[in-house]
């Protein structure tokens, strides 16, 4: 398995109680509550530690993109990812944004990707996600051209790193007369392509088609275990095998010496994520026209938003793995041949968690998870287990 | 005895749900972004004089959603091609909110077929420094309450919305909403150049109390297309017709009746 130290970088000095007083820590809750000198102190802080997720072996480090939010202030991740792309030597670069609809000229995507893919010498991950329903408000684009604008963004990226330029573009949300971007991706024909996603049915149907990697996002690990045997089915359509390397699970980890002692360390920390920095309603989640009638049918019956967590509530739903070496071990093998992923998306630092924490955090999943993991495939019984 | 029927026309490619009753000059009525809604008693007053032409939206309730939907501007000559289809003349053209915004589009565009041009709350252009409620950011109870004056006749209006089969609808409607609206929100910043373009006797009916787009836009409007008056209704949220359905009747009768007194 592969291990990737994924940082959501947030605002960790952030009034809890200010948030849960405006109900969210997105779009309206005012930036009066950022402090500069804080914030400061924590960009060097967390590209401090992903600097030492290369040094300690872990084979990548994840950016990812959220706007107007204390949950991450990583609005334009392409700037921390050129931060890190001399001071990370060995591991690779995966940027989890960049939301395509978001912006109305993806040439700056393909532009700023292919400078990263050439700074690392070919070390890019590139992402492309839709970003969540709450950007949408934050940004003043509209939802509902949000798949369209992505399916062009994307095709227009993809154009411009493969075919020599230039050539014109005339599509219906974006129009160039020239597409002839500087500098040409690294890699050939173009960076690897990663699809994060919350388990979009039709997501996942197109990144299997694609051969991209799907990366699942926070989510209970039975739901994990269905949303990468659908992916799998549809590769099966598309006419080949899927690789386990193409499935990557979005996690949080948290070792101590003891699994008691680990809950009672990671707890307030992990809450703080749960129940404050990813609060928010329904109508910010799911603008209209983010997707379609169906999927906000259920969502609105589930009434997802809202129901605060307890950190054993998302240990035993086996969204987060939280423990002793040991019970971190048997969950993560347990987990890897349920759901047959050989990718693990791992947030090291998560809500509130202090610096030492976190770096302790880093150091033992190194020494304690990482080595026994390194040749571990899935289990041949993950097809039948994820039935 | 029924004084409307609803039915089903095809303007082209795209076939839209009617409501019509009555009889006398043509009076066509466009609903907001909340949808096509019942046959009002105000609506059922206007009949007694009136041909009342009320149409779901392309995109809306049970209403095609042609390919073609993209902007208000396509509306507004979608509804320049049902006029032509229906052969409508001297028509009297009724706008609420997002159907006042169409209506203003078409009457740019082409006023030859219209006797006069009424706004109610409308949507369509943007005014500084006045606040607005965001009802893509509230939930569906505080949106509902957001347009009403009266509480208590939004809280029937919310008991009503509750009834199961109408979710469906309310989603397809916001959606399309959404897309006609999202950004720049409410307006499109190219419409109030040309509003002085038109020519025919313009009213702008708002509620005292509009917290979508209050009153200031009645004026702002007055101030953009020649001619225009205002009417005021008290105790009034965005829906005048629906909140003050009287009143509002009588101030559309009185301001048609001056203006073929005047003619």
């Amino acid at each position: 398995m592969r291990f990737f130290n994924f940082h959501l970088m947030p605002y960790r000095h952030a009034d809890l109680d200010a948030i849960g007083r405006n109900g969210s820590a997105w779009v309206t809750f005012s930036n009066r509550h950022y402090d500069p000198q804080k914030g400061s102190e924590l960009y060097h802080e967390y590209l401090d530690q992903m600097e030492l997720a290369d040094k300690l072996g872990f084979d990548g480090v994840c950016l990812n993109e959220h706007h107007q939010t204390a949950y991450g202030m990583m609005p334009i991740p392409g700037v921390l990812a050129g931060a890190l792309a001399r001071s990370v030597k060995r591991a690779k670069l995966a940027v989890l944004g960049r939301a395509l609809p978001l912006i109305n000229n993806p040439l700056t995507v393909a532009e700023e990707y292919a400078i990263l893919d050439n700074l690392t010498r070919g070390r890019l991950i590139a992402g492309f996600v839709r970003g969540i329903g709450a950007e949408y408000h934050a940004m003043g684009i509209n939802p509902a051209h949000s798949q369209e604008r992505y399916a062009e963004a994307h095709d227009l990226i993809v154009r411009a790193w493969t075919e020599p330029g230039p050539f014109s573009y005339a599509g219906k949300h974006y129009q160039f007369r020239y597409v002839n971007p500087w500098p040409r991706p690294y890699q050939k024909p173009h960076p690897p392509i990663w699809i994060p996603s919350q388990g979009s049915g039709s997501t996942i149907r197109w990144a299997a088609r694609m051969r991209y990697t799907y990366c699942q996002t926070l989510s209970p690990i039975a739901a994990v275990a269905r949303f990468f045997q659908m992916y799998r089915e549809e590769a099966d359509k598309a006419g080949y095998r899927a690789s386990p390397d193409q499935l990557a699970w979005s996690n949080t980890i948290y070792v101590a010496e003891t699994d008691e002692k680990a809950v009672r360390e990671a707890r307030p920390h992990l809450e703080a994520l749960m129940n404050y920095f990813l609060k928010m309603p329904t109508e910010m989640l799911l603008p209209p026209g983010y997707t379609d009638p169906a999927s906000m049918k259920r969502v609105r019956a589930a009434k997802v938003t809202g129901k605060p967590q307890s950190i054993e509530d998302v240990i035993k739903a086996g969204v987060v793995i939280v423990g002793s070496p040991n019970t971190v071990r048997e969950k993560l093998a347990e987990y890897q041949d349920l759901a047959g992923f050989n990718t693990s998306l791992t947030k090291t630092q998560f809500g509130t968690l202090p610096d030492d924490m976190a770096r302790a955090n880093m150091m033992a999943i190194a020494e304690e998870v990482l080595p026994p993991f390194r040749d571990r495939s899935p289990g041949g019984a993950r097809r039948e287990a994820a039935e | 005895m029924r004084d409307h029927l609803t039915s089903t026309i095809a303007v082209g490619d795209c076939r839209i749900r009617l409501m019509r009753g009555g009889a006398g000059a043509p009076l066509l009525l466009l609903h907001g972004g909340g949808g096509f809604g019942i046959w009002l008693p105000s609506m059922a007053r206007l009949a007694k004089k009136f041909d009342v032409i009320a149409p779901e939206h392309p995109g809306f309730g049970e209403s095609d959603t042609p390919p073609w939907l993209d902007t208000i501007g396509d509306l507004a000559n979608f509804y320049l091609d049902f006029l032509d289809q229906l052969d409508l003349r001297g028509v009297h053209l009724v706008g609420s909110s997002l159907g006042g915004w169409i209506a203003a589009d078409l009457a740019i565009r082409n006023a030859t077929r219209l006797a006069s041009l009424t706004l109610i709350g409308a949507a369509g252009i943007h005014v500084d420094g006045v606040e607005q409620v965001d009802t893509f950011l509230c939930t569906d109870e505080q949106r509902i309450r957001d347009l009403f004056y009266d509480q208590q006749l939004a809280e029937a209006v919310i008991a009503s919305s509750e009834r199961p089969g109408l979710e469906d609808i309310a989603l397809k409607n916001r959606m399309m909403t959404a897309k006609l609206s999202w950004q720049p929100r409410n307006h499109d910043p190219q419409l109030r150049k040309w509003l002085h373009r038109i020519k025919v006797p313009t009213l702008l009916i708002w509620g005292d109390h509009d917290r979508l787009f209050p009153k200031d836009y009645a004026f702002a409007y007055q101030g953009l297309i020649p001619g225009a008056k205002v009417a005021i209704i008290a105790n009034c949220g965005h829906l005048p017709h629906v909140e003050q359905g009287d009143e509002f009747a009588a101030k559309l009768e009185a301001f048609i009746g001056a203006m073929r007194v005047a003619a």
